[in-house]
């Protein structure tokens, strides 16, 4: 049994990751069978810097043309599942596979992967269109071939007028661009993206985000692994997400699902603010994707999760925004809090309050006249938007 | 608190107009500019109605002068080049290839820089020597009766001690420029295709030209100035610069001939060091640098 399926990741989520070392071949054939074969396939990995394991057994597939996005803490191995599929790092155990073929044992540079990292790496001493053609070049690519794709590479990003200046006569966003088009003028069927965004500034971050995306439409068959330790980023551009702690996957699924479904509790709190709630579960309704917890004297109703016997303690996780003082739909779940902060954010109001003794928070769109600290309010809540998990 | 501390203890500055430039300038001339001036002075030195350049006449048309400066030139040269390859590689090799001790191994060719340079002749005397180890081994060994090894007693004995010396000059910017490139940056490289050499021509070499040029530099003026090693090593016919300026004052006590040619090596010098910053501007111009 795989670490990740033993943390109790759904079924099917990590199918890739179970059994022991696969034969390089068989790795290779799992990824072949897509058209493009683009993909990415980590099978058992594991990665040790002088003893200590950085990366335990990570088992990860990515699809051809999908774009995964790989999160976690600081020092949860995120960076080093790129800097292994890159070739940067030899894991001391497992096989690693890209675009249909088995990679372990090559040479970062006959991998044919493009990678842009967080401060750009762009060479000061060449001017914009010598960076983006530095890896054609490198493949003795034809010169007017080696042209002809810088230009498009340019083009595709938006910085054909900047081709004859210095990386150092270019803002941080305008590097990022020239970063990503040096990455993709090879034309590679995997894209690594550490932590490309970090660097910016809240404004250029978000348009670079939509920029990525937008690239990403325009080259649907590219697969991405992109590593990030902002969930937003994550939740914007990925179709699935992939949080590691402490060397191990700790959860994985499409993005939509793992934040409105998290398996655990790190999974909950770190993708997004979320309210866990101790509740005891009293059945889960046979054949229905719902179940009846006790939350003091309450009874509320939530998802139900395989793997919860009744009679015993679990966490209700409500995501801040799920909760509302009104109810948006009948028959909604509704529970006594008390009113103990209020704060006004611009855009939204944050609202801590305090339930059967435990914490909980409520977003809102600005109100007009907000509660006062210590009043009773009612809050309401779908079933559909609150999840069982485990408690450990 | 304590920046209202600091600002206490800070010292007053003396607000005399011109007095923050004349000290060091009166110490610099005391110290530098009026021996060099003593030196060029004695250099045009001469009788009543003899030329003003008689002394330099008599002094270049000398085959001994003819001899010192074709060496002096000719070991810095080779000397300089040397240090400037093995430095680069050596640099390249602790910075770039991972293996162990090899910050121990910076540090030990670091200590060669506060050695004294005729230390090394003499080290030499004892290895490469006609009665040295490597002699005494080899003739032990193959029954020789003359010491079959004698390099170090010409031009090429010089310029090894030279290498040996002053490669640390290179490597110390060169490990310092080395240390500044992003790691990031050859990562890249080599993920979009780069191979080492290209790597090392394209990213590494680029990256660390300025401090190659100022160790070069400096190898270059050292070398040019260098006594001790030819002094230590008394190479057959090798006489430089530096070492007939001893010989003319020393021993000749013709100290107008030894301050035309010491000012000749000054000029040398000199001229080094403007074609080191003009080839600078050169290359910060073309953006290289």
């Amino acid at each position: 049994m795989s670490s990740a399926a033993a943390q109790g990741l759904g079924p099917g989520e990590v199918a890739a990751s179970s059994g022991a070392d696969l034969a390089s071949s068989t790795l290779a054939a799992k990824i072949s069978v897509t058209p493009s074969g683009g993909g990415v396939a980590f099978e058992g990995v594991t990665v040790a810097y002088k003893g200590n394991t950085v990366l335990s057994d990570f088992t990860l597939t990515v699809r051809p043309g999908e774009i995964m996005a790989v999160i976690g803490p600081s020092g949860s191995g995120k960076t080093t599942v790129l800097r292994a599929i890159a070739g940067f790092v030899r894991p001391v155990s497992g096989r690693l596979c890209a675009g249909g073929r088995d990679v372990t044992d090559l040479p970062p540079r006959a991998r044919g992967i493009g990678m842009v990292v967080q401060n750009y790496a762009l060479f000061p001493h060449m001017r914009v269109a010598d960076n983006v053609a530095f890896g054609l070049r490198a493949r003795r690519a034809p010169e007017h071939t080696v042209r002809a794709e810088v230009e498009a590479a340019l083009s595709m990003v938006g910085m054909s007028s900047f081709a004859s200046r210095y990386p150092r006569e270019l803002s941080g966003g305008q590097q990022q661009r020239v970063a990503i088009a040096r990455a993709l003028a090879i034309r590679p069927e995997l894209l690594l993206l550490d932590e490309p965004l970090s660097a910016l500034d809240a404004q250029i971050r978000q348009s670079m985000l939509e920029e990525l995306a937008r690239l990403h439409r325009s080259l649907p068959a590219l697969t991405v692994l992109y590593v990030t330790h902002d969930q937003t980023e994550a939740l914007t551009l990925a179709d699935r997400i992939a949080i590691l702690r402490d060397g191990k996957l700790v959860a994985l699924g499409p993005s939509r699902e793992l934040y409105q479904r998290p398996p655990n509790r790190f999974a909950a709190e770190f993708l997004g603010r979320a309210n866990l709630l101790s509740v005891i579960l009293d059945t889960p309704e046979a054949g229905e994707d719902n179940a009846t917890v006790r939350f003091g004297a309450t009874q509320l109703r939530a998802r139900a999760r395989a793997g919860i016997a009744a009679s015993t303690s679990c966490l209700l996780c409500i995501r801040p925004h799920d909760l509302s003082l009104t109810a948006r739909e009948p028959g909604a779940n509704s529970l006594a809090a008390r009113v103990r902060e209020v704060r006004w954010k611009g855009e939204l109001h944050d609202i801590a309050l305090e339930a059967e003794g435990q914490a909980l928070r409520l977003t809102t769109a600005p109100l007009r006249r907000p509660p006062e600290p210590g009043t009773m309010l009612s809050l309401y809540f779908s079933a559909a938007d609150a999840t069982l998990i485990p408690e450990s | 608190m304590s920046d209202l501390a600091v600002g206490k203890t800070r010292p007053r500055r003396l607000n005399v107009p011109g007095l923050s430039a004349a000290l060091p300038l009166a110490v610099l001339g005391i110290l530098f500019f009026y021996p060099l001036a003593l030196i060029i002075a004695q250099s045009f030195a001469t009788g009543h109605g003899t030329p003003v350049f008689a002394n330099y006449i008599s002094v270049l048309g000398t085959a001994l002068f003819r001899n010192a400066l074709f060496h002096t030139i000719t070991i810095t040269l080779a000397a300089s080049l040397g240090c400037i390859a093995l430095g680069f590689t050596l640099s390249v090799v602790i910075a770039f290839v991972p293996f162990p001790g090899a910050r121990l191994f910076a540090r030990a060719i670091e200590t060669f820089i506060a050695l004294p340079t005729f230390l090394v002749a003499l080290a030499f005397t004892f290895i490469y020597g006609s009665a040295g180890i490597l002699n005494g081994a080899v003739m032990k060994l193959f029954g020789l009766t003359l010491p079959p090894i004698d390099f170090l007693y010409s031009a090429w004995g010089v310029i090894l001690a030279e290498i040996t010396v002053y490669t640390p000059f290179v490597m110390r910017p060169l490990l310092a420029a080395f240390s500044l490139i992003e790691a990031s940056q050859i990562e890249v490289a080599s993920i979009l295709g780069a191979g080492w050499f290209r790597i090392l021509r394209q990213i590494i070499l680029p990256a660390a030209l300025p401090a190659l040029m100022a160790g070069g530099s400096l190898c270059l003026l050292l070398t040019t100035n260098e006594f001790g090693i030819v002094l230590f090593i008394g190479a057959k016919g090798v006489e430089t610069l530096p070492l007939l300026v001893y010989d003319k004052a020393i021993q000749e006590f013709d100290y107008a001939s030894a301050c035309v040619l010491a000012t000749i090596n000054i000029a040398l010098s000199l001229g080094l060091y403007a074609l080191y910053r003009s080839a600078l501007a050169w290359f910060s111009r073309a953006g290289l640098v």
